[in-house]
């Protein structure tokens, strides 16, 4: 076990060295959320609809784009030189790099998200207060889970012909629970409602996350093996 | 009274690997001892490359069975396949890492107790050291094969896989790897090399194959013509 | 004429002859829902509808099981024909779910004036629909049939397990934000002639996804052999 994790953080770690030396992914993903932020506040129609009552889905609709164009990194960086050759001929248990990429893409998802809030927070006139930490909670929560599913899809859609356009495809359906979810608990967040409210749904992400975490690295290991 | 024998470093009966219904591999048996290289010949498609990737154990066989030390690498036991080391086109770097970093990674990957003392090591033997903090992608030909040596080494394999090594390297390259190689089988290893010009290795090697049609079509000692061999090479080939 | 051509053929023919068994189950189906059934009184004739929407939801649900279960079945044995079944199946399932995404909507907007309800059976098939969309397009974009086939298997058990997941999802939902009362002949209380059209209704939509399923699975392994003997050196 102590093997494992040494190897997964060994390669998460190369993946952040990788990323903050190259910083591209990193910086597409950023500016995307920014910039759907923006595109949010001029569609909609300020004396219809408070901003308070769209908040919650336009916090989690940023946070899932930019996830999706954060995702299909991981993987990519493996097709240079046939990298993951390389990893896959040393004696390490598939799943450990299937960890490891979590808990890079977990890293990055997360800067991605540490960015675009503050912003959410700016243009929207949100209130956090004392809503902040259940919300960083159940951000970190929903974020696990379509994190852990868009791991193992990006490892999948790389080897494809339109990996950009395939990953979206795959993985929005298994977006969705966790998407409704936190957004559904950061409404009630926000509005002050107490914690009795968001028990159903703070635990299917909770059985969501131990759900797909559990079954991606059962199945991982049939994505790489030829 | 019989001497007990130690199974061969690398070891493999009846591999066969097909791609839907196309058979690239039909059964192939091979043994390498300690201080052994197999040099394989064959023309393109004839399943060379298929077949180190079988033995580097990153393809599954359809069937047959690969042994290391007689033993088999699995899924829960990844173990064995430490002993395999694998030179290919593919250098297996990142470019935007520098060589020092990538063998650090590679280090840690392989579970070795010292990585940097591993790392300094590898790339003094390869002549690296000056460059150690350049970004590979900034690196020359020459000094990226040397990388992918350095790599390849890091972990002290047993058994070394080489595809193609020689190509588009000029003559003082060719004949330091083949100073390189001369020392690995001196220090016990067990090589397996692929390739075009087996000139270039012919001395080197203890045992010759060729690889035809998926099966062997011819495989034993090496044989001290080379031309004859070539004649018969081309026979067994072309006619 | 080898072994593997004669059985793909006898598939072939075995579902052909399901299939029209279940062509004809489904005409009866249609006549008995359009003359034996009462009109039911608030949605008037165009409830009928139901007699086929519900029995395409259902098979849909029944190819999408199919795909998950067998998907494991290929992981564990790494038999290439588990691999064509689960991608015939899913080619039957996106076929009935489209069925059903049609017929639900043409059947709110005409007895409840709306297109669309997000109510658990109409959002469960559209996403058992996505879910089919995702496992044909990433199917398409492999070539190699041995990566095609893992990658299918992973994809179709993981939407095994996302479908309790949605299911969740819309419950909590609902309880949530309650829909406005719709009058459902799903509901207990259904005479027993709907009830009777219904179960007919499901059987014979269930002999229809078997007889598509072996027929494509069929045609599928021919397909397989004939691009076999093209590469055959």
């Amino acid at each position: 076990m102590a093997e494992f994790l040494r190897i997964a953080f060994a390669i998460a770690a190369k993946d952040i060295r990788l990323e903050l030396r190259s910083r591209t992914a990193l910086l597409s993903a950023i500016v995307f959320s920014a910039l759907v932020l923006v595109v949010f506040n001029f569609a909609r129609d300020p004396t219809a609809l408070a901003a308070v009552d769209l908040a919650p889905s336009v916090l989690w609709v940023t946070f899932a784009f930019g996830a999706v164009i954060a995702l299909n990194r991981a993987f990519y960086v493996e097709r240079e030189n046939a990298a993951l050759d390389g990893i896959l001929l040393a004696p390490v248990p598939r799943s450990a790099l299937y960890v490891g990429k979590l808990f890079a893409n977990l890293a990055f998802v997360g800067v991605v998200e540490a960015v675009a809030l503050p912003l959410f927070v700016l243009f929207f006139n949100v209130d956090l207060g004392h809503a902040l930490p259940g919300v960083l909670g159940v951000t970190a929560l929903a974020t696990v889970g379509f994190v852990a599913v868009g791991t193992i899809f990006s490892a999948m859609v790389v080897r494809t012909r339109f990996a950009e356009l395939m990953l979206p495809v795959l993985l929005l359906p298994f977006m969705v629970p966790p998407l409704v979810g936190a957004v559904q608990v950061t409404a009630k967040l926000l509005a002050g409602r107490p914690l009795s409210e968001m028990m159903g749904w703070l635990r299917l992400l909770t059985l969501y996350d131990i759900g797909f975490v559990t079954l991606c690295i059962l199945v991982f290991p049939a994505v790489v093996d030829e | 009274m019989t001497e007990p024998v130690d199974p061969p470093l690398l070891s493999a009966r009846g591999l066969v690997r097909a791609f839907g219904a196309l058979q690239v591999l039909r059964g192939v048996d091979l043994d390498v001892r300690a201080g052994e290289m197999l040099a394989v010949a064959g023309p393109n498609g004839a399943g060379k490359t298929t077949l180190l990737r079988l033995l580097a154990g990153l393809m599954r066989p359809s069937a047959g069975e690969v042994r290391i030390r007689g033993q088999r690498p699995t899924r829960d036991d990844p173990g064995p396949r430490r002993a395999i080391g694998l030179l290919s086109h593919h250098t297996f770097l990142y470019d935007d890492l520098t060589p020092a970093e990538n063998l650090h990674f590679t280090a840690r990957l392989y579970g070795l107790t010292d990585p940097a003392g591993a790392t300094r090591a590898a790339l003094e033997e390869v002549g690296l050291t000056a460059r150690a903090d350049t970004p590979v992608r900034h690196l020359s030909r020459g000094l990226l094969q040397r990388a992918a040596i350095a790599r390849a080494l890091l972990h002290q394999p047993d058994i070394l896989l080489l595809d193609e090594p020689f190509t588009g390297l000029d003559a003082p390259s060719a004949d330091r790897f083949r100073a390189l190689l001369a020392a690995q089988l001196a220090r016990g290893r067990a090589l397996v090399l692929v390739s075009h010009h087996l000139a270039e290795a012919w001395d080197l090697a203890t045992h010759v194959a060729v690889l035809s049609g998926g099966r062997w079509a011819l495989e034993g000692s090496r044989p001290s013509d080379l031309a004859a061999f070539h004649a018969r090479y081309a026979e067994l080939v072309h006619g | 004429m080898t072994p593997e051509l004669l059985a793909a053929r006898r598939i072939v023919r075995r579902g052909q002859v399901l299939t029209v068994l279940g062509l004809l189950a489904a005409a009866a189906v249609y006549v008995i829902a359009i003359y034996f059934t009462p009109v039911e009184v608030r949605q008037g004739p165009a409830q009928k509808i139901f007699y086929v929407h519900a029995p395409a939801a259902w098979g849909a649900l029944v190819a999408f099981a199919v795909v998950g279960l067998v998907s494991i079945l290929y992981l564990w044995l790494q038999d290439e024909r588990l691999d064509l079944f689960a991608a015939s199946s899913a080619e039957v399932g996106i076929a009935f779910s489209l069925v059903m995404l049609t017929t639900g909507p043409i059947w709110g907007k005409t007895v409840w004036g709306t297109w669309w309800t997000w109510d658990a059976r109409l959002t469960l098939t559209l996403f058992l629909f996505f879910l089919f969309v995702g496992y044909l397009a990433l199917r398409a974009a492999v070539q190699d049939h041995g990566e095609r086939a893992r990658f299918s298997a992973v994809v179709g058990i993981m939407g095994l397990v996302l479908v309790p997941f949605i299911h969740l999802s819309v419950y909590l939902f609902r309880t949530l934000h309650p829909q406005p009362v719709l009058l459902k002949p799903s509901a207990p209380s259904m005479p027993p002639e709907m009830l009777r059209a219904l179960l007919s209704g499901m059987a014979a939509f269930t002999v229809l996804y078997i007889g598509f399923v072996v027929l494509r699975y069929g045609l599928a392994r021919l397909d397989n052999l004939r691009e076999g003997a093209g590469d055959a050196v």
